[in-house]
């Protein structure tokens, strides 16, 4: 009897959620900068956003070397459309159905690579895909923990008139809450613009402000 | 045909520089029926003209949808052509399985370029003896290429490869001019015009339903190759508004070769040879 690995399936050192929103003018993502091993908040000011290319952004969590495997594998393929030297480059969609085949390959393998992405790209793409290939495109969407955290409040705020700073502004709300709930959560935080002509702005990591820890309080009294 | 002592295998240089091997394996392609394919601002048009071997045998198939955006027209040894086209069509469902998106025209161009010049470069492989005219849309807009036993691609305004193409290229170059506005109907009647270039007069041949296939494909909303045979290709012949004669009075008529034949047809290689790019 052949013993089926098990080491891949167990992440050890872990990013939490991560957030993506559609806006009139671009795409927003954010997440934090900690990478957690265990319950240990061990690496606080590693970055969970890469930019592969001009006009895309991805970010991921679950287990952070795989997505560090991950962003490589994504060099590497823009890497080789950059040599094939035909002028056609390819889409954000591209490469999100791209990941999608790549994590669903590996799982299929029984060798999973343990993240869940969002890819965000110029033309106003949004995607998502986890760690089984299940991939697909929203106006909003959430990883990990955040997707029933998070989620459910940017949905209720979205509008299809949002501007990308509001964008900004009702993820840095949504990384408040999963600060406070979320115990894999940190409040130095990352911020990826992606303005619909393909300009990337990533922000440097900050700390999010206006915290209110009175909630727990009130949580516990329920 | 001369023979050489350097045209045994397709890996050694003849004194002048030259492969004979790949370039007898480019004369195949003129054996083969002619085949047209023109391309405007708007549109790509492939047309050509079907053999059939016998009188008890359907006419051969020319024109070959390789995926929803790109087709072929094929010169030369029609099983060589039926390989590198499983292959075309094997790529463009790979291309959109991993991208979920429809494959560059040029990148599968190049992909069958490959591997046609493997085979120029290996002692143990033939040359394909077929040319492709591929007709496609992607987001660059309208292409249309031909690939060579060589490896060789070319970008195109226009083109025949096959028997008597050249009446056909004469015809494509004086018009060149109207090509790149040409309407989709105008685009196919220039096609045709220069398909009907190629035609043995003393055989008294004309471009009919039966021996005739057109296929189109446009950009815009549409982006899809259509492919027209049979019946369909009637009103589109209709619209041309032929001579009665019927092809050009230069050429003399010889008997159709079969595709896989190479030997015939000598004293139209002699004529054709000086254009081979």
């Amino acid at each position: 009897m052949i013993e089926t690995p098990t080491h891949t399936t167990e992440p050890i050192v872990t990013g939490s959620s991560v957030l993506g929103v559609q806006c009139v003018d671009g795409v927003v993502l954010a997440c934090d900068t900690l990478a957690s091993y265990g319950s240990l908040a061990r690496f606080q000011r590693i970055t969970r956003l890469h930019q592969p290319a001009p006009g895309v952004v991805i970010a991921g969590g679950g287990e952070y070397s795989d997505l560090q495997q991950l962003f490589r594998i994504t060099d590497n393929i823009f890497r080789q459309e950059f040599c094939q030297e035909d002028g056609y480059e390819l889409s954000p969609r591209a490469l999100h159905s791209y990941l999608a085949r790549v994590l669903y390959g590996r799982r299929s393998r029984m060798d999973p690579l343990y993240n869940s992405l969002a890819v965000a790209g110029k033309g106003r793409f949004l995607g998502c895909i986890d760690l089984y290939g299940t991939a697909f495109e929203s106006e909003a969407v959430a990883t990990g923990i955040g997707a029933l955290l998070a989620l459910p409040l940017i949905r209720k705020q979205w509008h299809a008139a949002l501007a990308m700073d509001e964008g900004v502004r009702l993820l840095e709300e949504c990384l408040r809450v999963l600060y406070y709930r979320d115990c894999r959560a940190l409040r130095s935080v990352q911020v990826a613009k992606v303005s619909d002509s393909g300009e990337v702005l990533i922000s440097e990591p900050y700390e999010l402000s206006n915290l209110q820890w009175k909630v727990a309080q009130a949580a516990e009294e329920v | 045909m001369f023979r050489s002592q350097y045209d045994t295998d397709v890996t050694t240089f003849s004194p002048q520089g030259r492969l004979l091997q790949v370039e007898y394996a480019m004369e195949a392609v003129k054996q083969g029926s002619a085949v047209v394919g023109v391309c405007s601002a708007t549109h790509v048009v492939l047309a050509a003209l079907k053999r059939s071997f016998s009188d008890l045998a359907w006419h051969q198939r020319k024109i070959v949808p390789i995926d929803e955006h790109i087709g072929v027209a094929i010169s030369g040894i029609a099983a060589d052509a039926r390989v590198l086209t499983k292959r075309m069509r094997d790529e463009c469902l790979q291309h959109r399985f991993v991208y979920g998106d429809a494959m560059p025209v040029g990148r599968l161009v190049h992909l069958v370029a490959d591997l046609c010049q493997k085979c120029t470069q290996r002692i143990s492989r033939r040359p394909y003896g077929v040319g492709l005219l591929v007709a496609g849309v992607d987001e660059s807009g309208p292409h249309l290429y031909q690939t060579c036993p060589s490896g060789e691609v070319y970008d195109l305004v226009g083109m025949a490869l096959g028997a008597r193409s050249q009446s056909a290229r004469t015809y494509l170059e004086r018009h060149m001019d109207e090509f790149s506005s040409a309407s989709r109907e105008a685009l196919i009647r220039h096609a045709l015009w220069a398909l009907n270039e190629t035609l043995a007069s003393a055989k008294d041949q004309h471009l009919s339903a039966e021996n005739c296939a057109v296929g189109v494909v446009s950009i815009g909303d549409d982006m899809r190759f259509h492919l027209y045979e049979h019946e369909q290709v009637q009103p589109l012949l209709d619209a041309c508004a032929f001579p009665k004669s019927g092809g050009t009075a230069t050429e003399t008529s010889t008997e159709q070769a079969p595709q896989n034949v190479t030997d015939s047809d000598e004293h139209h290689d002699a004529t054709m040879q000086q254009d081979t790019p």
